[in-house]
């Protein structure tokens, strides 16, 4: 089955489930859609995972499929995934069927769970649309994400980039709290302010490459062999790299996110910062570092700094910050900035660690938002001071907080360790400094996580609290595979790396940088290595 | 597993190189000793309400076989040749980046096996006391799930092979101890405690996940076999950095200055955590490092120095805070404070001081493991009070408590020929044969100790009875008193592990070799002057505390020396005025700069590049749909532009 279109049935199976989702009546608390949007995903989910078994380790691209788009731009509808590529496609399709399922009931016309909280709550305000809608732009967005991260085609994937704006849009506009239309405008705002940038170094793309020997292409392959010049390359990475930054979201253009999560439901915030914001670190990868290599190394000390920047100022933030899923928010910017801070210290450790990063950080933070969310619902209120002692009335609740917490905070043994370890090591052979800077992160993520469990779940229970239910079994279903992936990723990221591995040597090779040999080597040539 | 290859060992002179052979015959059985514990702490935390009812004796039974399975290997270990006591053992690659790859590997040699049997011998014994000790306590089954982790982490770190495996260890006894202080986490005084533990640990995290980092952009590895075989290659000034960052990282974790507000708090958890973590082991986990890292230290004079600059300043600064404590735990809290001052002094000495860390480490475990019980049983009879103004008098209503803990005095204060005489006596000497002010510190320090130990002795058993009418002082059950009496046992007996030099050269092919120095006036001289000195210190508490009324409540009229005591010589004032409070405040600084100024120019630029910014007025009218239009006009006007630039 070589020749099987494993991605653009990846692509399609989502989004035609989508569309049947959205066909199918609209009755009050129907679970006909809800059981279907969650089939499809299990199927897809299924489908991905034998594509994956399928995969070279170190067979570069694979799955390619490449048809001509529109010709007189060199625009192809190509797909195909390396180790990059795939290990992003699989946290979409995993987690995806974990987001329909911790959402059942938070787009119902009155979300069940809050139906014996005060009825008007800035929190959880009643659905916009019909239930059919959320889960079918929930669909849609796993389609549209698989295409984003197969694109191999730069025009493809900058249709997909702004196609993706689109559910994303309605998801928070239509099912949150009660700033959600505001906050779908910022977010579109800034998104789209960084796809025109994008649009500009788009086009200058074509432009040169149009010039070239091999005539006008957006193939990838094809675009980097392509040698922009010194100043065009400039350019055209600055593009790329403003709107890959916004939608990261790197300091300062960042504060979208916060005030995103802060209104969109737990299930639309995983979708868009565990999955949706990777493709700013993932472009960064992918067409700043691979297409502008030059241009890469020459802004390295800017990017390094904002990066660091980033790390700290995300953590404060998150410190000071009363609202929980605003918190998450704002840890969220911290992590981007250990992801970007790896990508562009371009080391082996680095890199590597950026990409496993991507990963971990998608599963630390989904499940942070899904039992916060949780959480949220039981008080209709999403604010730290509002909650106490909730440990006493749901220990089952307060110890799934306290796994996730633990994973933000990247306690070894569960998976973000090892990336941001990685990481860490890649900055100090970069940067001592930027590494001595970017480590006062880990302490800040243990006063900003267990400060606010603390705060939740310590102390004597509150009135308010007594009588709070604890997990039920579909929480604890939906919760549980990411938490179990966590561990297992603690301590065996093996299956990961050896995916992730080649494709950062293929990177490195793309930006022309080698590791540093240890310092003691050169004396003692038989010592050092394995 | 990377091998260096034993004669190129060999060439190196100095430090000792860790080669290990691969573990076989009854040595394969090593990883059983993490994952019993481990073992039981799944069962117990994922198993629920189910396991209530055996739940603690799991708890206790994996403590007591991975004990059975360390003696095993103990002796296995004593059979083998001297030369040939180091054995790895290869579990799984834990992570590969490059040329960067991390072993998840165990090494069992003379140094972890101590520790080996100190974590499950007197681990085992205060789990046995915990079943009594958290009979009534509805989440029991609980706190062994606890324990069971902390047993497993602690084994974890000191049989890691790879810094980056301690590192494993070491956080994940930091999370039991978080979990362990913050047991009774309805007490808002508990929870906040355990997180300042946590945080004030992972400052002290800075310095180990830096100088892992340092250590492998120098070796390209962090293994221990790497880096002792190429140690000597390094820069003296690498070196020194590296020696600095882990020395950070012991302070964290052992409770030593500027990191060491954290202890006396953490005796929030129940005492029998006191007990075994925050005295027995990991508070030690710091030491351990340090006589690891021999092969880095032995290079390194400037971080040695370091060293022992912080040991001395602990262990006066515990010792004067333990003077002023009314709190029994808090008091005791203070003295481990002091007494690990003491490990770190000694290993900070070198070669002439790493084996003497590791005995004072061992025979500390003891008494004060011993002692914490005690306090614990003390209280459990008279109502969970803990402070010493309210006991008096208990040595007839508590006999085995009061022998027992007596023990322990005579050990910690230096009585021969009680454990603690044969391993502080040992630091103090060889510190005076290093330097004198360094020497003189441990010798004034072995008289505070003196002083607040035997205040605290009076204040409890002896003086006249000063507990209510309504609290009924009782021995407890025998799954209390039995624990106590063996750890008294070892508080007795344990310093015999120097005779004949038997720790000493047991560890020596670890941590190396030293020529002794000898004193003017000779090890018995000096053992006879730090009796003196401890002598006067008894003598001081007796005048104050056995020969005067102690009132029941404490006077405050007092000495700002006393006052300073009290407040713990103002390290966490200090952390409060300089780092929290100004902390609080900028970040509060910061969310109005980010909501104004970062958003404002941001959202400004945004909306300029847009050309859209009348959108947020439709925003708030509801015409959402409309912006979906947006985004396919978006689309549309890429595909404009394209046609454009392809026509022109």
């Amino acid at each position: 089955m070589s020749n099987f279109p494993w991605l653009s049935v990846l692509i399609a199976v989502p989004i035609v489930g989508a569309v049947v989702v959205q066909a199918l009546p609209r009755r009050a608390n129907a679970a006909a859609p809800k059981q279907i949007a969650f089939g499809v995903s299990l199927l897809t989910l299924v489908l991905g995972l034998v594509m994956a078994s399928g995969y070279e380790n170190d067979g570069g691209m694979q799955f390619t499929e490449q048809h001509t788009w529109i010709k007189s731009f060199g625009a192809h509808y190509a797909v195909g995934v390396d180790g990059i590529g795939l290990t992003l496609v699989l946290l979409t399709l995993i987690l995806t069927p974990v987001v329909l399922l911790a959402s059942w009931n938070d787009a119902d016309p009155i979300p069940l769970d809050v139906r014996d909280v005060a009825a008007e709550s800035p929190h959880v305000a009643p659905a916009r649309w019909s239930p059919n809608a959320f889960f079918a732009w929930m669909l849609a967005m796993e389609g549209l994400a698989v295409g984003v991260f197969a694109a191999t085609d730069v025009f493809l994937f900058y249709v997909f980039f702004e196609a993706t704006l689109i559910p994303i849009y309605f998801l928070v506009g239509g099912y949150g709290g009660a700033g959600r239309a505001r906050a779908a405008v910022k977010f579109l705002l800034y998104s789209l302010a960084g796809g025109l940038i994008m649009l500009a170094s788009v086009i200058g793309l074509y432009v040169v490459s149009a010039k070239s020997s091999g005539g006008a292409t957006y193939l990838v392959s094809e675009l980097s062999k392509i040698d922009f010049g010194t100043d065009t390359g400039r350019w055209l990475f600055v593009g790329f790299f403003i709107a890959f930054a916004i939608k990261a979201p790197m300091f300062p253009v960042h504060t979208w996110l916060p005030d995103t999560t802060e209104n969109a439901t737990p299930g639309t915030s995983v979708l868009l910062v565990s999955v949706l914001d990777k493709i700013g670190t993932f472009g960064m990868i992918r067409f700043c570092l691979e297409l502008f290599p030059e241009a890469s190394r020459w802004a390295t000390p800017v990017v390094v700094t904002l990066a660091v920047v980033s790390v700290i100022y995300g953590a404060l933030m998150a410190i000071g910050s009363d609202n929980i899923p605003r918190l998450i928010g704002y840890t969220s910017v911290s992590h981007f900035g250990f992801i970007v801070l790896g990508i562009f210290v371009m080391n082996s450790q680095g890199l590597s660690g950026a990409n496993l990063y991507m990963f971990n950080h998608g599963l630390s933070t989904a499940a942070l938002f899904l039992v916060t969310g949780f959480l949220i619902s039981r008080r209709g209120s999403a604010l730290i001071s509002d909650f106490g002692g909730v440990e006493k009335v749901a220990p089952v609740l307060a110890g799934v907080f306290l796994v996730s917490g633990l994973a933000s905070l990247s306690l070894p043994g569960l998976s973000p360790f090892v990336s941001e370890f990685l990481v860490i090591v890649g900055a100090f052979s970069h940067s001592v400094v930027a590494a001595a800077f970017a480590v006062t992160g880990i302490v800040l993520a243990a006063i900003y996580i267990l400060l606010m469990y603390q705060r939740t779940m310590t102390g004597p229970t509150r009135p308010e609290i007594v009588g709070m239910r604890d997990l039920g079994t579909r929480e604890i279903a939906a919760v549980a595979p990411v938490l179990l992936l966590i561990v297992i990723f603690g301590f065996f990221p093996k299956p990961l790396l050896s995916v992730i591995n080649p494709s950062v040597d293929h990177t490195m090779s793309q930006v022309d940088r080698h590791d540093p040999a240890p310092t003691v080597a050169e004396q003692s040539p038989e010592g050092a290595h394995q | 597993m990377s091998l260096v290859p034993s004669s190129l060992a060999a060439l190196h002179s100095g430090a000792p190189v860790v080669h290990a052979a691969s573990a076989d015959g009854v040595f394969s059985l090593l990883w059983l000793v993490v994952a019993l514990p481990a073992l039981g702490a799944a069962v117990l935390l994922l198993g629920g309400r189910r396991t209530d009812r055996w739940g603690h004796w799991l708890g206790v039974g994996t403590v007591a076989v991975s004990f059975l399975l360390s003696l095993v290997l103990f002796f296995a270990l004593v059979g083998r040749d001297s030369g040939d006591r180091q054995v790895s053992q290869h579990l799984w690659t834990w992570f590969t980046a490059g040329k960067y790859t991390v072993n998840l590997d165990l090494l069992y040699d003379q140094l972890s096996a101590v520790f080996l049997l100190l974590i499950t011998g007197v681990g085992g014994i205060i789990h046995l006391y915990s079943v009594g000790y958290m009979e009534h306590d509805e989440r029991r089954r609980r706190f062994f799930g606890y324990l069971n982790l902390f047993v497993a982490s602690m084994l974890t770190l000191v049989l890691a092979a790879d810094y980056v495996g301690v590192f494993l260890g070491w956080e994940g006894v930091g999370l039991a101890s978080y979990l362990l202080i913050g047991f009774w986490q309805y007490k808002p005084s508990a929870a906040a405690a355990a997180k300042k533990a946590f945080v004030i640990n992972r400052v002290g995290d800075i310095g180990l996940s830096l100088g892992s980092a340092l250590i492998f952009v120098t070796f390209g590895s962090t293994s221990f076999a790497v880096v002792s075989a190429n140690a000597d290659k390094a820069s003296s000034g690498t070196l020194t950095a590296i020696g600095l960052l882990l020395l950070l990282a012991a302070c964290g974790k052992s409770a030593q200055f500027p990191l060491q507000t954290w202890l006396l708090d953490a005796m929030e958890g129940p005492t029998p955590v006191s007990a075994l973590i925050h005295a027995a082991t990991m508070v030690t986990a710091g030491v351990y490092l340090i006589v690891r890292s021999n092969f880095i230290f032995s290079l390194t004079e400037d971080a040695r120095t370091g060293v022992v600059i912080v040991g001395c300043i602990t262990l006066l600064m515990g010792a004067i805070i333990g003077c002023a404590k009314d709190d029994i735990k808090k008091a005791l809290a203070g003295s481990t404070m002091s007494q690990i001052g003491y490990m770190i002094l000694a290993a900070g000495l070198g070669p002439a001081g790493y084996a003497l860390a590791i005995f004072h480490l061992l025979t500390h475990g003891f008494f004060k493991a011993n002692m914490f019980l005690g306090a614990g049983s003390v209280m459990h009879g008279t109502n969970d009070d803990v402070n010493m103004r309210h006991y008096g008098a208990l040595q007839k209503a508590m006999p085995v408590t009061f022998v027992t803990f007596a023990i322990g005095y005579l050990a910690i204060i230096g009585v021969p020929p009680f454990a603690g005489f044969w391993s502080k006596d040992r630091i103090i000497e060889t510190a005076f044969a290093d330097n004198f002010v360094v020497g003189l510190c441990a010798l004034v320090g072995a008289g505070i100790t003196a002083f607040y130990m035997t205040r605290l002795m009076l204040m409890t058993f002896v003086t006249e009875q000063r507990w209510e009418p309504d609290v009924h002082p009782h021995e407890s059950p025998r799954v209390m008193t039995i624990p106590l009496i063996a750890l008294a046992a070892l508080s007795a007996l344990g310093g015999f592990l120097i005779l004949n030099g038997w720790i000493t050269d047991w560890l020596a092919p670890v941590v190396g070799t030293h020529e002794e120095k000898s004193l003017a006036i000779g090890a018995l001289g000096m053992s006879l002057v730090t009796l003196v000195v401890v002598a006067i210190g008894i003598a001081i508490a007796w005048t104050f505390f056995g020969r005067r009324a102690v009132p029941r409540e404490a006077p405050t009229q007092v000495s700002v020396f006393t006052r300073a005591a009290r407040a713990e010589l103002y390290g966490d004032a200090f952390n409060e005025e300089v780092i929290v409070k100004p902390g609080y405040t900028g970040i509060r600084g910061l969310s109005v700069f980010d909501g104004s100024f970062v958003d404002g120019i941001a959202e400004g630029t945004a909306s300029a590049f847009g050309g859209m910014s009348s959108w947020f007025r439709l925003a708030q009218n509801g015409f959402v749909r409309s912006y979906a239009l947006a985004v396919l006009s978006g689309a549309a006007l890429v595909l404009l532009a394209l046609l454009a630039v392809n026509f022109s």
